[in-house]
């Protein structure tokens, strides 16, 4: 590959691309191009530790500024990118300045996804992305809890439950509504939702399913309840929006890259066009079986990174790893592995009330996916399972003395 | 600040000063070394920022809650006695000299 390399997007996956450019011992130049104000960053704190204990946010940064130098990463922060030239092999930047490169990452992440509800421009209501909205999430918690006033989460995904629960923590009532019927549903087991919804309602959390919003109400342009499509109203002094998020693929398909829902990748995280790889949340990876996968999560960032690093250099390395994903909410850790889709069996195996268990995935008799509920070992011995294409039967699981890890020794 | 030394899967060694309260894994990563990657940022889910405390100093550390001794029974890397994950060590100063190795494989 022909140096420089420019990597469009300053996150988890676009510092991965440049640290593993240098890893590899490309010694060309490298220039990270972020919007943000701020150095590579971790996200996942913004909804959990970081919104309860609220440290310096210099403890959320993935490198310090003297460590990207001494690799010599150039980041150019408040840098938006208004258009890739590919013909001309250049990016364009909305302050008029042009960066040439001889391969390109792109690695844009992904944008809220929003609801164009009346009411949603009042004062109050908050999505969770950035620092910058977990800043203005956690005064706004400061001031629910100050004068009494409730929060409603919108939406019982991932996001809005770590709200929900960093909310209880800090004193302020909540309500959680979900348009479908259970919590996470687009991710677990029925019986791991019934187990969370547990949790929370134990914590106190109102939770409310199969709603729909109307409509925020406001008083002097602030947020004061929300309305549902049932006419149920709910109080708010503030609103945390959490519905999921959209691949920023605008600019790739501007280029002409191919994109379908994100930018279609394969697994070695290379693009339609081969001077241009991508990585992290704003892909679309193709399968061998020609489906398209989206991975919303840190370790898709960094082992797509790691590939599209290993691809600008002409270097095959595939994302095969088992995806695995976490959640902090009150005294549950929740670790997922694997995909659960098109399970046509669940084995549980643990204590349900307390809950400490595991749901196994099945289909067609082999294991596809484990979600664990305060059971450490079963997550990180399903993640070896998992990639090492080993799989325990139903009939074993259900059996109180068999071990997942005998089937790991050698 | 208190000063600890890494030890690089390559073998070479970086010494760094840390915040005090602080993690070890989020001064060293802040720093740029090498061998960690710790994907769950701290949060003692993914066991990617497993590190090999020097024997002389294994005792002197709290010992590793629950949680921590789980996730290290299925680190990636060979477990040995001074396997810790560094999101779980706090700096503090009597800390000061603490020596670390990190290996070559998190994940």
């Amino acid at each position: 590959m022909s140096a420089p390399v420019v990597i469009v997007g300053a996150g988890q996956a676009g510092l991965q691309i440049a640290e593993s450019l240098r890893q590899e011992k490309y010694d060309g130049p490298i220039t990270l191009l972020g919007t943000e104000p701020h150095a590579p960053y971790n996200r996942p704190p913004l909804s959990k530790k970081w919104l309860l204990e609220r440290p310096d946010i210099a403890t959320l940064a993935i490198r310090g500024p003297e460590a990207l130098q001494r690799r010599h990463i150039e980041l150019q922060r408040h840098c938006t990118v208004t258009a890739i030239d590919r013909r001309a092999q250049e990016v364009h930047c909305a302050d008029g300045r042009r960066f040439a490169y001889g391969g390109l990452a792109i690695a844009t992440g992904a944008a809220l996804r929003t609801l164009p509800l009346p009411g949603a421009q009042l004062q109050g209501i908050h999505c969770l992305r950035t620092i910058e909205d977990a800043q203005a999430i956690s005064a706004a918690l400061d001031a629910c809890s100050a004068h009494g006033r409730p929060l409603v989460v919108i939406g019982g995904g991932f996001i809005g439950l770590e709200v929900a629960a960093t909310a209880r923590k800090r004193g302020v009532e909540v309500t959680v509504l979900e348009s479908l019927s259970r919590l996470m549903s687009r991710v677990v087991a029925p019986i791991v939702s019934e187990a969370a919804a547990r949790v929370h309602r134990s914590h106190g959390v109102q939770l409310r399913f199969d709603v729909n919003i109307a409509e925020l109400l406001g008083t002097n342009g602030a947020v004061r309840a929300v309305r549902c499509a049932d006419g149920s109203e709910y109080a708010a002094g503030c609103v945390v929006i959490g519905v999921g998020i959209h691949p920023e693929d605008r600019l790739a398909r501007a280029a002409g890259l191919e994109c379908d829902r994100g930018i279609v990748v394969d697994e070695c995280s290379r693009t339609s066009d081969p001077l241009i790889v991508a990585a992290g949340d704003c892909c679309a990876r193709r399968r061998a079986d020609g489906s398209l996968l989206r991975l919303e999560s840190v370790q898709n960032a960094v082992e797509q990174g790691k590939s599209a690093a290993a691809a600008l250099l002409g270097q095959r390395r595939a994302f095969a790893a088992a995806p695995w994903f976490w959640s902090d909410q009150f005294d549950i850790k929740l670790q997922m592995v694997g995909l659960s889709h098109g399970y046509d069996q669940v084995v549980t195996r643990g204590d349900l009330e307390r809950p400490a268990f595991s749901a196994f995935y099945f289909r067609a008799g082999r294991l596809i996916a484990v979600d664990s509920l305060n059971r450490i070992p079963d997550h990180m011995q399903g993640r070896k399972l998992l990639d090492h294409g080993l799989s325990p039967t139903p009939e074993q699981l259900a059996t109180a003395g068999f071990e997942l890890v005998s089937l790991l020794q050698p | 600040m208190t000063r600890v030394t890494c030890i690089e899967p390559d073998g070479g060694a970086v010494s760094i000063d840390i915040r005090d309260g602080w993690s070890l894994m989020q001064g060293a990563v802040s720093q740029g070394v090498q061998g960690i990657e710790a994907q769950c940022g701290g949060a003692c889910s993914c066991a990617t920022c497993h590190c090999y405390v020097d024997p002389a100093w294994i005792a002197k550390l709290p010992p590793p809650a629950e949680a921590e001794s789980l996730m290290l029974t299925n680190v990636v890397a060979e477990q040995r006695p001074g396997s810790r994950l560094s999101c779980q060590i706090r700096i503090e100063p009597m800390l000061a000299g603490l020596v670390v190795a990190f290996p070559d494989r998190q994940s």
